[in-house]
């Protein structure tokens, strides 16, 4: 994927500025994967990696939903393309050149501590990085074949053509035999009588690849080469590609499209291309995002998992966020991520009450303040932001003392959470908390319009 | 200059133009009057690509452009500044400006061409990072010609450009038309205000439901009875 910002009005500054970043993001993974994680814990760091996956999905969503302002419903799908593509490729890859589908990963491609004596690089973790790029590439190149033909329409037509797409493709992958890896321990397991298990590597690896994927049972045996190290690196990226394409010609031309077609059309951008532009680099990102969560410890890829629920959840964030908002989209990813797991502890939620209250009271005070004439506009925002944030917050700690009180499980009802909160949303804020801006750009930094 | 040849065209079932015929010689202002409806801007909208003629010809530079897709128009120098102006209100007026040079990639003319449309509209100087969107109606539609003038057009389509705003800043619209014009562009300008239109136009055409009734010199145009009664205004005086 070509993303040249080299004609955008801010690229000229040279190598250095194009390059520091990216070295910036490299080392903050590292510095992340090798020392942060330590102090993190296992829970904590795995879900960091889920809020990274979010993010990448998130972000890369908003370029077709936010910055081109057209409707796709079915991004999980992409996932699913990217996680299956480099699934199948890094367990081919090391079936054949480490004879068997466990890791062989350097001290930068594991979850696993305590391991000494590990090179920071080994051979899998070149055949991962491979998969990653050819995974996003495969998603990519679905999102060309999808997106070509509904985005030269007019319309809603996006949106019911991705949802068919993603729907299409879980069928297929269900429709796949459902097998189990080889593995001595599963012989004597109850699952055998449920499904077929190779009789040994060998069989295993002879079979034809729709016998590999698993079916509704879910492609097994992935070696786990994600890590803090890997997510990090490709959220950064994500962020980094969407940042410099908002802020190029070539952005502009997308955001233009959203903001009214015909005149866009009239300034002779080729809307039709600058569509399936954003769309292809969406899909790439969306396969990423779905190779590396293929990789992650403990998970199995599962088709159903990445069907439409998935991309109505990257929706919400998308929308929550701020249509066309990086770093809203990045927020509202990471909120929604954490919160599933604040609501499963309903005691943390009521702890954080305190903190809750004192930013009402900041907020309060600001916008007493601000209703007497004492500080610009400034504080009448901070205000606002205080006691809108703070009473969320405290909503959320009522809740965890009701659940805790009536031993309710509140994680069970987060799709009731998410509707409520989406419906206050468009009642209250309807551009998304961020709007089209991002967060250092609105006026409320700068001390007022 | 641009030549349309008898072209007609449909809104599904509805025909909106039945073959219309029009001229722009190089250098001229003309212009194009009638009332709602009469196909004015389907007339402009079919010149620029946006819709495609069922029949004619539309000759632009000696070259067929009625199957030539907009953006590839536009890159040819024939820019349109669309009615209800078009703007994009989410974004700054300076995105909106370096948006109208999107097609162009000669840096230090854009950025004098840039300066120029800035000093015929120093307003949008004053508003520069201002959100398009909260400009006055007059303002936008003052955005709307600037940045029509930054694709550097060789003809300049401008629909309606009098469209809902005060007697004084449709003045101030119209002398810019002129300057732009004295300048070296030509201009095709759609208007419902006649009066304006043909005081600044050298030829005009009357549109009429979807077809051409009258055309000549707008001077002789607004001295005609039928374009005075219908166009301009004037009472009729019972005998």
């Amino acid at each position: 994927m070509a993303i040249s910002t080299a004609d955008g009005p801010t690229a000229s500054k040279g190598w250095l500025s194009r390059w520091v970043p990216v070295v910036l993001i490299i080392a903050a993974a590292v510095i992340a994967h090798t020392v942060l994680r330590q102090y993190m814990g296992a829970f904590v760091s795995k879900i960091v990696l889920d809020v990274g996956i979010n993010v990448v999905l998130a972000v890369s969503l908003t370029l077709v939903n936010g910055f081109t302002g057209q409707f796709s419903i079915g991004h999980a799908a992409f996932m699913a393309v990217g996680g299956y593509t480099a699934a199948s490729i890094t367990y081919y890859v090391s079936m054949v050149v480490f004879g068997g589908p466990e890791p062989v990963a350097g001290a930068l491609s594991t979850m696993i501590s305590g391991r000494e004596n590990v090179p920071l690089f080994a051979k899998g973790d070149a055949i991962f990085a491979g998969s990653l790029v050819v995974g996003g590439l495969a998603a990519a190149g679905c999102g060309f074949l999808v997106g070509l033909p509904s985005l030269r329409l007019k319309g809603d037509y996006l949106a019911i053509v991705t949802l068919g797409f993603g729907e299409i493709f879980r069928v297929l992958i269900q429709q796949t035999a459902d097998v189990a890896y080889y593995v001595e321990d599963v012989k004597d397991a109850p699952l055998v009588g449920v499904m077929q298990v190779f009789s040994s590597p060998r069989a295993e690896w002879e079979a034809p690849i729709w016998a590999r994927l698993g079916g509704p049972v879910g492609f097994t045996g992935i070696p786990t080469y994600n890590s803090l190290f890997w997510t990090l690196l490709v959220t950064g990226l994500t962020l980094l590609v969407a940042y410099r394409l908002k802020r190029s010609t070539h952005g502009r031309a997308m955001l233009s499209i959203r903001e009214d077609e015909v005149a866009s059309e009239s300034m002779g951008v080729n809307t039709t291309r600058y569509k399936v532009r954003a769309f292809v680099i969406a899909a790439f990102f969306a396969g990423v995002a779905g190779a590396l969560f293929a990789h992650t410890t403990g998970v199995t890829l599962k088709a159903n998992e990445l069907a439409f629920a998935k991309s109505f959840d990257i929706i919400i964030m998308v929308v929550l966020g701020g249509l066309g908002s990086i770093s809203g989209a990045s927020l509202a990813a990471v909120i929604l991520t954490m919160l599933p797991e604040l609501l499963r502890k309903p005691e943390q939620l009521v702890a954080m009450w305190p903190w809750a209250a004192g930013v009402v009271v900041v907020g309060v005070v600001c916008t007493l303040l601000a209703k007497n004439k004492i500080g610009g506009g400034a504080v009448a925002r901070a205000g606002g932001l205080g006691m809108g944030l703070g009473g969320a917050a405290l909503v959320l700690a009522g809740l965890g003392a009701i659940a805790m009180r009536a031993g309710l499980d509140l994680s069970q009802y987060r799709m009731v959470l998410y509707a409520l909160a989406l419906i206050l949303m468009m009642i209250l804020r309807p551009s998304g908390i961020m709007g089209v801006r991002e967060l250092w750009e609105r006026a409320f930094w700068r001390g007022g319009r | 200059m641009l030549e349309v040849r008898n072209i007609c065209v449909n809104y599904g079932a509805i025909k909106a133009l039945h073959g219309v015929n029009l001229r722009v010689e190089q250098g001229e202002i003309v212009t194009l009057i009638g009332c709602n409806g009469a196909g004015k801007t389907t007339t402009l909208r079919a010149i620029s690509g946006l819709l495609r003629p069922a029949s004619g010809e539309i000759v632009y530079r000696g070259e067929r452009i009625d199957t030539v897709a907009p953006h590839e128009i536009v890159r040819r120098g024939l820019v349109q500044a669309p009615e209800g102006r078009g703007i994009f209100s989410n974004m700054s007026v300076e995105e909106n400006l370096d948006l109208g040079g999107f097609v162009r990639h000669d840096r230090e003319g854009l950025a004098k061409d840039r300066e120029r449309a800035l000093s015929l509209f120093p307003r949008l100087r004053e508003r520069l990072s201002q959100s398009a969107g909260t400009l006055s109606g007059g303002e936008q539609q003052m955005l709307a010609i600037a940045r029509a003038l930054l694709a550097r057009p060789s003809l300049l389509l401008l629909d309606e450009p009098s469209l809902g705003l005060a007697p004084q800043i449709v003045q101030v619209i119209f002398n810019i038309i002129r300057e732009i014009n004295a300048s070296g562009t030509t201009i095709l300008l759609v208007e419902q205000n006649a009066h304006m239109a043909l005081k600044v136009a050298k030829r005009a055409y009357v549109l009429e439901v979807g077809k051409v009734v009258m055309e000549g010199p707008a001077a002789e145009l607004a001295a005609s009875e039928e374009v005075q009664d219908a166009y301009m205004g004037r009472r009729k005086t019972t005998a």
